[in-house]
Order: structure tokens, then sequence, then C-alpha cells
């Protein structure tokens, strides 16, 4: 398995919380430990700072209020939304950590989180999509360092970290999945551009991906 | 450029997509109706609300919440709509605003997403009124429009869609009420803040894995959060009991335990590789071992919800996606000619039976984990959280505190109807008790006649205020009883006998209306002196100890007048330590109509029999409650009732 392997080189230097791969989109890492067996419980970390806007008042910034929802997915039928208004999916497996409604100092660290037991993940699930929405509809063209990674939340390592590109006309991202692959599971940097305030919007930007 | 409407004021909409902007003091629940030509709302399916969020062209909120964003897309609401009425109205509920003259004027706005907005208007003016059309899309000369209503009902929201000509607007009125509230009565009040993200988690891990136990500190990883905290300090965090009179001085800091508390110190021992960890009580958070098992249980309640929740989710899925694969195997043509089409039917068959025997078994794995932790946390639970059968009854002393909580019973699910949760509620009672004592959809209850199951009401009641004088310090609380017709006597004997009632039950209208009156004046008084912050104002005899009101036989024995004493004491009581304890048969109040319809939500509604009518706070899953028995032949019941009236005469001497 060679992109497991990868992950594996790659988190054994790094002390805990530094970067991880950066992932380019539609790559794929497995999510295995270093001594064999698989992760148990994953952060799916987001982090984005306002831009500054150009003009009169050179400097000011905007608020603005990304959402991370995690969609579940059983054979391609969505089952539950963890989203700011449903924190926890019915089955406990998929948190959120709660709502940032104006984005950090962007220093790096995560604004919203999503933290996923794997172990816990109903049988039947398969995917677990990750999405992000501007809900103050403001695009990403006012967004800068916007991130998404994931991190092993048993040690804090980051295993993957892939960045979005900044400046388009587009109000949503779809980030990254995270499915079953054998007896364990994967991430895929997805990386898509949508537009949608809320998850509902992006359902059909979402289904491609499955 | 904002315009800023008055009432009646229309203005032009140069957008289709459009969000209104809703932000009122007070939680509101807003909705939206879609009107013909002639302005009439068809039917209820014309009509967006948090029970039925959304319809082509527009969604409103799930909840009452005092800020909205409503999403239209005007063209996409059908073309026979001409109209779309924006309007607000307040929930009903103990505490909360019954008029919009009571709270601050509602603003909305309206504009398009991504843009300024392109109108304001701040609905003034209103006074008894408890629902208002704020707004109106209207179609004019192919272009949508927009107006400032501002028309109120004192009638409320059922008052507001009769007007707009929409037939039984009561039943959409009550499935309003039902979604924003969802069943207060219903409900088991607010969970503890969780403080460890998944409590079983390192459990599950270590099984698996073969990990070592779990590690207290989970590393680095918990600092790589942003710096501001991401959910706040719980409201309804844990607070240390009230300080009262003659109990030792409680050194703690009234506020601190918002903050993270300490570790449990029971020291979980590392599971063997590949077995799950032994259980052990007190495994949670807490500052004492009762607020450690407070929370314990709660995590075993949330933790059998949620993974139950998984198990019929995936079994649900198991079964539509077989019918769908029977379905194909049928219409299929090739499975017309004899044999063909069983291969396809058998393979749907086994994938259902393998997806739904690997959630059995991931429902069984959790269900033994939580079995052995009910093994060994029941023996631990102090008296206030026991089972009448735990030995710590008979080793039971008057307390000298107050404890957190108090068992109602027992809580179970029909997927292992043996593992049973214990319902612990927050002391002091947040909100009275009623007691069914109606024939309700219970299998329990159909099988008893009626004069048994109101025997029995009655009998549970008894034992919940015989449970509540025991675990309040001696002194602390005191039980009314209002018994109207005398019909309770037997009932009502463990409680006579023991001399625990400072007066015999009330019986007679003269005797109800003496009994509420005094309650009342004491509700009053007590409000006052806090309200004045004069606590030191009030009569030297006034009873300081925590108040229970049992009634029985509701509203036999009732006139008017008292039926709104005891709304009164039912939304005031609370707060200032005054508490019902209804024995009824909804039914028999039933010519009081809807005005007593607050009364009973406000309440907790438990049963005599086994039912399953609560709800928990996660998954809303059905329940099964149990009222606590007293073991057959057992004198628990009065032993501990014995305890306490002598620990009541020394503490008077």
């Amino acid at each position: 398995m060679e992109r497991g392997q990868r992950v594996v080189d790659v988190s054994k230097g790094n002390a805990p919380g530094g970067p991880g791969v950066n992932l380019t989109k539609g790559q794929a890492i497995s999510l295995e430990k270093k001594g064999g067996g698989t992760l148990t419980a994953v952060r799916m970390g987001l982090g984005w700072q306002a831009a500054p806007r150009r003009g009169l008042f050179g400097s000011r910034t905007r608020e603005i209020d990304l959402d991370a929802s995690a969609v579940l997915f059983a054979d391609k039928q969505p089952v539950d939304v963890v989203f700011f208004r449903h924190l926890v999916s019915d089955d406990g497996s998929v948190r959120h950590t709660g709502d940032n409604l104006v984005g950090g100092a962007g220093q790096g660290g995560d604004d919203e989180a999503i933290l996923v037991d794997l172990q816990r993940v109903p049988v039947h699930i398969d995917q677990i999509v990750f999405t992000v929405n501007s809900f103050t509809g403001q695009t990403f063209q006012e967004v800068q360092n916007a991130f998404c990674r994931i991190v092993d939340e048993t040690n804090g390592e980051e295993l993957a970290r892939y960045t979005l590109d900044g400046g388009g006309q587009y109000t949503a991202q779809i980030m990254a999945k995270v499915h079953r692959a054998g007896s364990g599971w994967q991430m895929t940097a997805l990386g898509n551009s949508a537009n949608g305030r809320t998850f509902q919007d992006l359902m059909p930007s979402i289904l491609p991906h499955l | 450029m904002t315009a800023e409407l008055v009432r009646g004021q229309n203005h032009p909409l140069p957008h289709t997509r459009l969000d209104i902007r809703v932000s009122a003091g007070k939680p509101v629940v807003a909705a939206a109706m879609l009107g013909d030509e002639a302005g009439r709302v068809q039917g209820a399916e014309w009509v967006a609300h948090p029970a039925q969020p959304a319809l082509p062209g527009i969604e409103v909120s799930r909840q009452a919440t005092a800020d909205h964003l409503l999403a239209v897309d005007l063209n996409a609401v059908p073309a026979s709509v001409h109209r779309v009425t924006v309007l607000l109205a307040l929930p009903m509920g103990p505490g909360r605003p019954v008029r919009f003259g009571a709270v601050a004027a509602p603003f909305v706005s309206v504009g398009p997403p991504d843009g300024d907005e392109v109108v304001s208007y701040t609905v003034t003016g209103l006074d008894t009124e408890s629902a208002v059309v704020a707004l109106e899309f209207y179609r004019r000369q192919g272009a949508w429009k927009v107006r400032a209503v501002g028309q109120g009902y004192a009638g409320g929201l059922a008052a507001c869609l009769t007007d707009q000509g929409l037939d039984r607007a009561g039943e959409v009125a009550a499935v309003v009420q039902e979604a924003v509230e969802p069943g207060l009565s219903r409900t088991l009040g607010t969970p503890p803040p969780r403080t460890t993200e998944v409590r079983h988690n390192a459990a599950a891990a270590a099984a698996t894995a073969g990990d070592p136990g779990p590690s207290p500190d989970p590393g680095p990883a918990s600092g790589t959060t942003s710096g501001a905290d991401p959910q706040p300090s719980d409201p309804a965090a844990p607070q240390p009991p009230a300080q009262t009179h003659g109990g030792p001085i409680n050194y703690a800091h009234p506020r601190r335990q918002s903050t993270a508390p300490p570790p449990p110190p029971p020291a979980v021992p590392p599971a063997e590789p590949g077995r799950p960890p032994v259980p052990v009580a007190g495994d949670a958070t807490g500052w004492s071992m009762e607020e450690r098992l407070y929370n314990q249980v709660w995590g075993m309640f949330e933790d059998l919800a949620r993974t139950t929740a998984a198990y019929r989710s995936a079994v649900d899925f198991a079964d539509s996606r077989l019918d769908q694969e029977l379905d194909r195997a049928l219409s299929d043509p090739r499975g017309r000619l004899a044999g063909a089409g069983d291969p396809a039917r058998e393979a749907a068959r086994a994938k259902h039976e393998e997806l739904t025997g690997r959630a059995r078994e991931a429902l069984d794995r959790d269900l033994a984990q939580l079995t052995a932790e009910s093994e060994v946390v029941e023996p631990a639970l102090p008296p206030a959280f026991a089972r009448w059968d735990s030995p710590v009854w008979h080793g039971y002393r008057v307390p000298m505190e107050i404890p957190m909580a108090l068992r109602l019973g027992d809580l179970h699910l029909p997927e292992r109807s043996d593992l049973r949760i214990p319902m612990l509620v927050r002391l002091p009672l947040e909100r009275g008790l009623w007691v069914d004592s109606g024939r309700s959809t219970s299998e329990a209850a159909v099988t008893l006649d009626e004069a048994r199951l109101r025997a029995l009401a009655m009998d549970t009641a008894v034992a919940h205020a015989a449970r509540l004088l025991a675990v309040y310090p001696a002194g602390e609380f005191t039980v009314h009883v209002i018994d109207p017709a005398g019909s309770a006597a037997r009932s009502l004997a463990p409680l006579m006998r023991s001399g625990l009632l400072d007066e015999p039950p009330a019986a007679g209208a003269q005797g109800v209306s003496a009994v509420l009156a005094k309650l009342t004046q004491r509700v009053d008084l007590v409000q006052m002196a806090v309200r004045g912050g004069a606590a030191d104002a009030l009569p030297p005899d006034l009873d300081t100890a925590q108040q229970l009101l049992i009634v029985n036989d509701f509203p036999h024995g009732f006139d008017d007048r008292a039926v709104t004493q005891l709304r009164y004491l039912a939304d005031e009581g609370p707060a200032v330590g005054v508490h019902l304890l209804m024995v009824a048969d909804r039914e028999d109040a039933s010519a009081y109509g809807p005005v007593l319809d607050p009364l009973w939500r406000s309440l907790l509604r438990i049963t005599p029999v086994p039912d399953d009518h609560l709800a928990d706070p996660w998954v809303q899953h059905a329940w099964t409650y149990e009222p606590p028995a007293v073991p057959e032949g057992s004198d628990v019941l009065g032993q501990v009732l014995a305890k306490v009236a002598e620990a009541r005469r020394t503490w008077r001497r």
C-alpha cells in the first residue's frame, strides 16, 4: 500500500500538530497507523481568515462565517448530516465542535472541527463527505488562508492537509471524503468548488463524488 | 440604500432570490404561507413552518429563535402562487412572553443573499397580539413586490392562519407548537455538558487495537483548536447545591464548576489486550462522587440512545435496500422465466442478512459494555439515585445536604428491555410532575380497570413524595395534599402514619381553596422579597422549606379561581421552591378546553405503569418509563419515613 506508506513516513518525522502530507486534488491517503491497524478517531479541522478588502478603507475586513458540515452516506444515500444546527450525528460517531461565526486569526489553528470516531460509525455508513459553505454569502475571493486538515485525534498528529486555492467566485467547497476501504478507512481530497449556503444546496454537487 | 418601510408601504424587488432576516428580542416562530391569486392559502401543505420547513422556493427554520434567516426564491414558487406571506408568532410555554407588547419590536429585513438589504421594516405598535403578519410578497404585472403588513392577532397563530382562509388552522398551529416545544412534558431535561468527546471511544479502541487503556492526557491534540473555547460554558452546568441553613458551609465557589472538572480519580485498570476495559463506577468527570455518578448515568443514557440509533438506522437502510432489490428482481423480465430471478432475490436477502447481522453485532458489543457498566454503577448509587431494592436504603440516614438529583424511575428501550437507565432529574425540581392516571395507550394501562389505575397513580405519587422527603435534610421539605373527595386515604397511609404531613389532606372545595391560597401567597411573598432584594423582610413564621403540593382527583373540587391559582403555581412556583405533583387524568379536565394545555405541557408526565412516552434529548427515541417499585413485602418505605419523622422531631426541638 504505497500511499499508506507515505503517511507513515511523513508523520514519523513530525512533531505532533505539525504539517502532514500536503494533498492535491483527487489524491487519496489510507488512514493507517504506523504499527499496522487503522486509526480510531480523526478530526477534520477547518481554518480560514477573512481577506482584507481593497478600497477606500484598505485594511477593513468583513466577518465571514464559513461552516463545516459532514454528510454521512450509505450506498450513495444521505443518512445523516452534522452541521451547526445538528452538532452530533444521531449515532454519536460524528461530532461538530461548534459553530464559529467569524473565522480565526488565520494563525493555523482550526476554527471549526468535526470529530469522527471511525470505530463507532454505523456499519451501513460507507462514506462521509466534508464540505465548507460560506453562510454569509461571500465568495471564497474574500477568504484567505483557508485549509482543511485531518488529524489523528488520539495523538494530535496531522496526517494530511489540503489548502484551498484562494480567490474563486464560489461560495462552497466540497473538501474531502472519508470512505471505507477494505477493513479500514481512506481519505480522498476532493477540492471541488460549488455554490450554496448550506449543505442542502450542495447535494447535487456532492453526488458525483460518491 | 435600504428603504425603511412603514406599515402598509410597498416596494419593488430587484431580485427574486432573497434572504429575510428577522430579529426579535425573544424566540419567535417564523412561518410562510403561499396564497393563490385571491390571497387564499389552499391548505396546510401551503404553509412552511417549523414542522414542515421547506416548500418550493421557501425555507424557514425548524425552531423558535430570536434571529431567523429565511431563504426565499420567488422564481421557484409554483406559478399558481401569487402571494407569499411571512408571519411571526410567539411560541407558548412557561416563562415565555404571551404578547408582542412585552418584547422588543421585531425587525425584518429583505435583501439578496450576497448583497445589501433592499428593505427593512420594524413591526411596531403591537400589544396583546401573539402572532403577526410581518411581510407580504406579491406578484404585480409579472414582477414581485414586498409590502410591510404588520397585522397582529391576539388569537395567536391559529387566528392568523384562519384569517388567511386556512381550514383546520388550529391543527396546524398545534403542530407548530409541538415542533418548537418538542413535547416539554415528554423530554427529560438538559443533559449535563459532556467533557469528554466520546465516552466509550477509548474503550472501543482498546478492544480492537489492543492499545493500553485510555490515556488521561490526550496530548497536544486538545490544544490544536483555536484559542477560544469552542463550547462556551453551559448555563446548565452542574451547580453546587444552594446554600441552606443548618447544613455544613459549602466553601465551593458557586460558579467554579462550569470550568472543566478534574479528571475522575478512580483509576481505570488498563484492559487486557483484545478485551474491553473493566467498567468502574464513578468513571466520569465531576467534583464529587455524586456528580461523577450523575454524569456517568447521563453518559450511559446517551450512549444507549446513540448506539440504538446507529442500529435502527442500519436496519432501516438494509430493509429499504432489500425492498428495492426485490422490486428490481421482480420487474426484471428475465426473472419471469422460471427460477432465473431466484439468485437475485437470494443475493438481496443475503446482503440484508449480512448487514443486519453486523449491525446487531455492533449493538450487542455496546449493550454488553453498558450492561457491565450498569452492574457496577447501580450498587454504587447513593439513596437519591438508587432503586428502592438497593441495599443503600437499608442503611439509610437522613442526609445533611440536598442531593443533586432524584431518581424518578427507570428507562429502557425495546432492543434490550433488561438494561435499565436510572432516570435522574435535578433537584430542586425544575418543574412539576404529573402522574397520569388516565388510560393512556400503554399496554399495561389497558389491562387495569379505571379505579385500580387511579389508586396505582396515587400510590406512585406518594412513593415519589416519600423519596423527596427522604433525600432532603430534615425539615427542608414539606408536603401538602389536596384530596377533595378523600378518595386517596389508602394511598396516603404511609405519609399519614409517619406523621410527616403537617396538616391532614385538604378536602372539599373549601379545603382546596385554603391550601391554594396559602401557597399562592407564599409564592407572591418570596417573589416580592427576591425581586426587592429584601429576603430578610419575609415573615419569621414563613416555612423556608421546599413545598410539594400533591393534587389528587383534579379538577374535582376546583372552581375557576382555584384552576387559575394552580396554573400560577405551576408557572411561578418552581423558581421559589413550590412544586406540583398532579395525579390526574387529562380527560377529566377536558371541560376546561385548551386553557389547561399550558399546564399539562409544563409538567413532566410520568405514569403509574410502564409506558413508552418519554423522549431522550438527543435522538428522541420513545423510552419506556417504569416507575420505581418498592419490592413486594418490603417495608423499606415505612422504615425510611420513620427515620425522616424521627430526624424532624430532633431538628424541631
